[in-house]
């Protein structure tokens, strides 16, 4: 995983990579978290074009981001998911709380 | 029930483990020719049910997780997931979407949602104290139905 904070657009992206299961998320969260709370950004980007594997773990990481920034005002968003995270994503119904950019080919 | 292949494993109920049990799963059914969409559906399948046994049934203490998979005829893929952890006391309880026992795990309250989207058929046996056995079936060669959104 890489973190990129863009200080102008107030925008921390995160590329996300690999699987995305129980036991990386606990780890995800934590290295994720910190650099929220040190930039207080507007936007959270979740980018997904390498991440090879996503159950509900993966949503409940998203929900948690969520849970942190909406008291903050900010945003997310998620780029780049794989058609078949994209049917996890809408099965959890993650359009609700994020923006889901173009899906790329699995 | 004519078995046409079988593969059994137990192993202790750690998160490392969750990526274990889905590359069994895989490597179970490649010779069952899956497309991807039914590899990458079972692998879900499979990692939400050993996560629930390390988190819910186990709460994260030690103990043995057991998986059973079998090609039964007709491609039928069968799952069988148990724990000796805490049981569910309450099943339908548990199997509402969105409803979660370990909010402070960041569990979405979603794999048994997902576990049901991804099968034909789904049987839990649970009761407190005596830990969990999950049974599913999926049957390959289907158009499985997208979720609605």
């Amino acid at each position: 995983m890489k973190l990129h904070y863009d200080a102008d657009k107030r925008e921390l992206l995160v590329l996300l990579d690999g699987e995305l299961d129980h036991h990386r998320s606990a780890l995800l969260r934590n290295e994720i978290d910190t650099a929220v709370y040190m930039h207080m950004p507007a936007v959270l980007i979740l980018d997904f074009h390498d991440v090879t594997f996503m159950d509900s773990s993966g949503i409940g990481l998203i929900m948690g981001r969520y849970k942190i920034l909406q008291p903050m005002g900010g945003e997310i968003q998620i780029q780049n998911p794989s058609a078949y995270i994209g049917r996890v994503l809408r099965l959890a119904g993650m359009e609700r709380l994020a923006k889901i950019s173009e899906e790329v080919s699995a | 029930m004519k078995i046409q292949n079988e593969f059994r494993c137990v192993f202790p109920a750690v998160s490392a483990n969750e990526a274990l049990a889905r590359a069994a799963l895989s490597a179970f059914l490649i010779p069952s020719d899956p497309t991807a969409q039914e590899l990458a559906d079972l692998r879900t399948v499979i990692s939400e049910a050993v996560t629930n046994a390390i988190v819910h049934g186990y709460r994260n203490s030690s103990g043995d997780v057991a998986i059973c998979l079998r090609m039964l005829p007709d491609r039928v893929l069968y799952i069988r997931v148990s724990d000796k952890g805490c049981g569910i006391p309450d099943i339908e309880q548990a199997m509402t979407p969105l409803y979660t026992s370990a909010p402070e795990e960041e569990r979405a309250g979603l794999g048994f949602a997902i576990m049901q989207e991804f099968t034909d058929s789904l049987h839990v046996r649970s009761s407190a104290g005596n830990g969990t056995v999950l049974t599913m079936r999926r049957k390959l060669g289907q158009i499985h139905a997208e979720p609605e959104s």
